[in-house]
């Protein structure tokens, strides 16, 4: 791989960076595990004079859960350790599946989920699940200045985000999962399994006395950034999850995607994906709510 | 021409520090409320020219002179002679530069050598037994899990790695571990069994 040239800056601390960053102001650019960022540099894509590493941060190197808030995920918390993660496989088994489904193990020991998000590709594999799942991200700027943002609203468009040039994503919050929920990923991909997935979904569905109580479908790889499909959300609401009205909720969220033909997938293929993905989603989410409480498969 | 004494012969050191707001140091006001923050200093390698860099592969420690923007590829083959592991797509699609940090697999290529200071690093070249053949190459022999054998490198070591995290990988854990490491002549097959036969016997000695 042949680069340009650019300083390589190591530090230690959040604060240490955040100060780089200003310092360098619209020149710098952070570096997690490199994945995204080096391949664009090196197609000129981008050209930093100074990278400033995050690795040696070792307060941003964590996975943590609080029974009363939830999980924490740190800026360095690499794809392999969510997909590892003894808590986030027992208690977000869909976030753990989304992060095992990115990329190849060696990409998965070297590239991080907030550089999977703060890429912002249209097809990064954890943002759907995440947002689903009704995550918020921490970012944080000169002075220590902070804000939370949902991440739904992070996305601004294909490789665009909410960050301001001097702020760093400093960590993913992921809310404690309600009593009788379950979240779900599904993903497809033209080729193999570990090519770049054509069409992706993530649901997060919560049942109450028996029927859908909340539902939430988001859409990778079929708008410039992950969507909400809410038509197909509102059909849910209410049901006793039937075929049926899967299945008319999938047709809903083929409708409301609004995919491109690309070297992937054509925009027809992508948006019959759209359909069958959800629909497969929405069935895996109910039926592990129902398994984890006992009851019997509503089919 | 040697700005300090432990610098490598011929070579200058250029690994300097940055300061972030140098003038605001110590001028804390009594009773001001603005807090003078520390200055922060982090290690800055500068973008032209060359940085003292140490590294640990296959157990041995290398002194040596990188810029920034040099893989970690390039440095063991082209500085430290160590050509067993290979160049393949030089972006993070074929595993054919898999080495291993501190005992997990990663691409090399993708790696800047900057990045590997501190960690273990091994090669194809450090998974021998010695002057014989680590079980994992044996076993790739045995089972001809090769044609050109130019994936051959990458291949062994993302089956090192796998063994390590996981001693009796099932058939399709064998084909996950590897699903990072293409093979243009379509061994897999072979690969495959020579990852079971791996495995097994490393579980015997
Ligand atoms: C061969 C290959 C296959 C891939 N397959 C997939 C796939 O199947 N699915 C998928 O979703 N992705 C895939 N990717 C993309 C990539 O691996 C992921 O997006 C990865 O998670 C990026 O993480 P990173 O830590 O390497 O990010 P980096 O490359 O370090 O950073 C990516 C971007 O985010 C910024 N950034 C990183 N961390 C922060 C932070 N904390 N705060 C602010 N900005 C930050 C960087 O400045 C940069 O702009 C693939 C990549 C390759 C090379
Ligand atoms: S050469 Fe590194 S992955 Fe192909
Ligand atoms: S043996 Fe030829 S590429 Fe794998």
């Amino acid at each position: 791989m042949s680069l340009p040239q650019f300083a390589y800056a190591a530090p230690k601390t959040l604060e240490e960076a955040l100060a780089l960053l200003a310092q360098h102001r619209g020149d710098a650019r952070v570096m997690a595990g490199g994945t995204d960022l080096l391949l664009k540099m090196e197609r000129r894509k981008l050209a930093p004079a100074v990278l400033i590493g995050l690795k040696r941060i070792d307060e941003l190197r964590y996975i943590r859960f609080e029974p009363e808030q939830g999980l924490f995920i740190g800026a360095l918390a690499r794809l392999s350790d969510v997909v590892e993660d003894a808590i986030i496989r027992a208690k977000y088994p869909a976030i753990a599946h989304a992060a095992s489904r990115t990329a190849t193990v060696q990409i998965r020991n070297m590239g991080t989920v907030a550089g999977n998000l703060c890429n912002s590709s249209p097809c990064a594999d954890n943002a759907p699940t995440l947002i689903a799942r009704g995550a918020k991200v921490e970012l944080v700027g000169a002075q220590a200045r902070s804000r939370w943002l949902d991440l739904e609203k992070f996305f601004t468009g294909p490789g665009a985000t909410a960050l301001a040039p001097d702020e760093i994503m400093r960590q993913i919050h992921v809310p404690c999962p309600p009593g009788g929920s379950a979240a779900a990923y599904q993903n497809i991909s033209a080729r193999s399994k570990v090519d770049i997935s054509a069409v992706s979904v993530g649901v997060h569905l919560t049942r109450r006395d028996g029927k859908c109580h909340d539902a939430r479908i988001v859409l990778g790889a079929v708008a410039p950034v992950p969507m909400r499909a809410r038509e197909a959300e509102a059909l849910l609401v209410g049901t006793g999850m039937d075929e049926d009205v899967m299945r008319a909720s999938g047709e809903m969220a083929a409708r409301e995607a609004r995919p491109i033909s690309d070297v992937r997938a054509s925009s027809e293929w992508r948006r019959e994906m759209v359909a069958v993905l959800t629909r497969r989603a929405l069935r895996q989410a109910w039926d592990s709510i129902a398994s984890a409480h006992g009851g019997i498969v509503n089919r | 021409m040697s700005t300090h004494g432990d610098d490598e012969k011929g070579g200058v050191s250029r690994r300097g520090f940055l300061g972030g707001v140098a003038g605001f140091i110590g001028v804390t006001a009594v009773g001001s409320t603005a807090e003078a923050t520390p200055v922060p200093k982090a290690e800055i390698y500068e973008a032209s020219g060359l940085s003292k860099l140490t590294l640990q592969v296959n157990g041995r420690t290398h002194s040596l002179l990188v810029e920034p923007r040099w893989t970690l590829l390039y440095v063991l083959r082209d500085r430290l002679g160590l050509t067993g592991t290979k160049p393949g797509c030089e972006r993070g699609e074929c595993g054919a530069c898999t080495v291993l940090f501190d005992g997990v697999t990663r691409y090399s290529c993708m790696t800047l050598a900057l990045e590997a200071e501190g960690h273990e690093i091994t090669t194809i070249e450090g998974i021998m037994a010695g002057e014989a053949l680590g079980p994992v190459q044996q076993s790739f022999a045995d089972e001809d899990a090769f044609q050109c054998g130019y994936c051959t490198p990458g291949q062994i070591v993302a089956v090192e790695g796998l063994l390590r995290q996981n001693a009796s990988p099932s058939i399709d854990e064998v084909r996950e571990g590897v699903s990072g490491n293409l093979c243009r002549c379509g061994a897999y097959g072979h690969i495959f069994k020579a990852a079971m036969r791996a495995a097994a016997m490393k579980q015997v000695s």
